[in-house]
């Protein structure tokens, strides 16, 4: 397998003396969906906005099809955990998946493939709707819809699924399985969630507390096809969760100043 | 539709009120409502067919005025959301002219129209300058506060996505800063409406307020009234077609708009504030 990206000791520090991320290196190959998992505040938003391009890190690099990041890389796409913020209220669902596609192709193609978005994530009656017109969880799908409809090479989730309830979680965490079977997209996911990270990654980087370090990288050994039920009471499930956790709980939890 | 009539069966009430009183007072400086309607129709409305009944009066009141107050106004909202969009979206900037902008708001309006008086020449120049000038800082000040309350969020969002810089002013910032901006249209129309009266009393020909000023000279109280009244219809005319304009503007927004919950339906009575 190739690899998609590529971080090499990656340090990003805030106001000259805090650390958020110390010396991060991994790769993630193309295809794979790889999981970030580390306790609250722990520098992981500070990491993907590192990837994405919106921050500068104060040292090392990042590399994506092996080319150095310098700015925003033109075939990613971010799905923030705050959807009710980043999605657009004064546009209808079909146009907020159609935005980022304005002036990069044309009508028919965008409002096709906004279309075919919609469809995947079980949106396709909703188009015309706005967005504050629907449940968190249906917002949610959308923003992942824009994300599908801009084909990245590579779609990075900050914890996609922490503002909606465990119910609509659930099912959310097995559209993003779905989609990523259909589709093929690599995909970098940071939660805070064991259980979530082991459910859904083919691969579990785990981060230390702040500053952020990685403490594992672990293959998640599990069918890739899982299930809510069968999947989390299978042993391998619940011994790499304890495994994480064990992790985890061996760091210190950061200080707030 | 029950609404509506029950809002203008006590509006007529008020008026039959005042019609009932100023009948059984017989005071020459309050002539009755059907005086004023008479005064205002001999004013405005005795032309002939060809000219839709209007008489040359009204063509030398009604479009000067009306021509001066939209004028000016839109000459505000244009400046204002301009410089208001390029001071929100520099955060420094805004720190510095903060009191400045502060204190030209606080002036009261038509302390102004003197001094334009001497600035201008005496007329339509003079009133567009004293709405231009009047009028703009609600927009300017609402602009920037809109432009300035833009989610963090979809910025990044955008920026993430490689959305060009000028599509993220003109299909986020903006409409993000509408709401805003459209309660600084409010304010600033019925500012206009104000400065348009003063100015046209102080040193003006035609317009209503020439008029109104020419009807007290001549000490013609039912005319005097119906300027007054034609002045209050104009202003009413004008904030209904804007904030029908808002309505459809802000349709997603759940403040303002088609789904703006019934209780708020009445709300341009008290928008003026």
């Amino acid at each position: 397998m190739s690899t998609m990206l590529e971080l090499a000791r990656l340090s990003h520090v805030y106001g000259g003396d805090h650390a958020a991320i110390a010396e991060l290196s991994f790769t993630v190959d193309t295809g794979e969906l790889a999981c970030i998992v580390g306790p609250s505040g722990c520098g992981k938003s500070t990491l993907l906005r590192a990837i994405a391009g919106l921050l500068a890190p104060t040292n090392g690099s990042v590399f994506l099809h092996g080319r150095p990041v310098r700015g925003v890389p033109d075939d990613l796409a971010v799905v923030f955990q705050d959807y009710s913020r980043s999605l657009f209220p004064w546009l209808t669902v079909q146009s907020n998946v159609e935005f980022p596609l304005r002036g990069r192709v044309g009508r028919t193609e965008r409002q096709d493939r906004a279309r075919f978005a919609l469809a995947q994530v079980g949106l396709a009656g909703a188009a015309h709707k706005h967005p504050q017109q629907l449940s968190g969880g249906m917002q949610q799908r959308v923003a992942l819809a824009r994300a599908l409809a801009y084909r990245p090479s590579l779609l990075l989730l900050d914890e996609p699924f922490a503002s909606v309830d465990a119910q609509t979680r659930f099912e959310l965490e097995d559209l993003l399985l779905r989609v990523h079977a259909e589709q093929g997209t690599t995909m970098l996911l940071v939660t805070h969630d064991i259980d979530e990270s082991v459910y859904l990654g083919d691969r579990v980087l785990v981060l230390s507390g702040s500053p952020a370090r990685v403490l594992a990288d672990l293959t998640v050994d599990l069918p890739r096809t899982r299930d809510q039920i069968t999947t989390r009471e299978s042993e391998p499930f619940v011994e790499l969760r304890s495994e994480v956790a064990r992790l985890l709980r061996g760091t210190p939890i950061p200080v707030a100043f | 539709m029950s609404r509506f009539l029950v809002r203008w069966g006590v509006f007529l009430a008020v008026v039959a009120c005042w019609q009932i009183l100023t009948t059984l007072a017989d005071h020459p400086y309050f002539p009755t409502p059907l005086e004023i309607l008479d005064a205002a129709r001999q004013m405005w409305l005795s032309g002939t067919a060809a000219t839709l009944f209007l008489s040359p009066d009204a063509v030398d009141a009604l479009v000067p005025s009306v021509g001066r107050l939209v004028g000016g106004w839109l000459l505000a909202v244009l400046v204002g959301v301009l410089v208001g969009t390029a001071l929100g979206l520099s955060r420094r900037f805004l720190e510095y002219t903060g009191p400045v902008f502060a204190f030209f708001r606080s002036l009261p309006l038509p302390a102004l129209v003197p001094v334009f008086v001497l600035l201008c020449r005496l007329g339509t120049q003079m009133v567009l300058a004293v709405i231009l000038f009047g009028a703009v800082w609600a927009v300017l000040l609402n602009t920037v506060d809109g432009v300035r309350t833009v989610d963090r969020v979809q910025m990044e969002t955008a920026r993430a996505f490689r959305v060009p810089a000028t599509r993220r002013l003109l299909g986020i910032v903006l409409p993000a800063a509408l709401p805003k901006i459209f309660a600084g249209l409010r304010v600033s129309l019925s500012q206009s409406v104000t400065l348009m009266v003063v100015a046209e009393l102080f040193a003006a020909n035609g317009g209503l307020g020439g008029e109104l000023r020419d009807a007290q000279d001549q000490f013609d109280f039912a005319q005097m009234w119906a300027a007054v009244a034609m002045i209050g219809v104009l202003g009413y005319t004008l904030n209904t077609l804007l904030l029908a304009v808002e309505r459809h503007a802000l349709g997603w927004h759940p403040a303002a708009g088609g789904r703006r919950p019934p209780a708020r339906a009445g709300g341009h009575l008290v928008d003026h504030a």
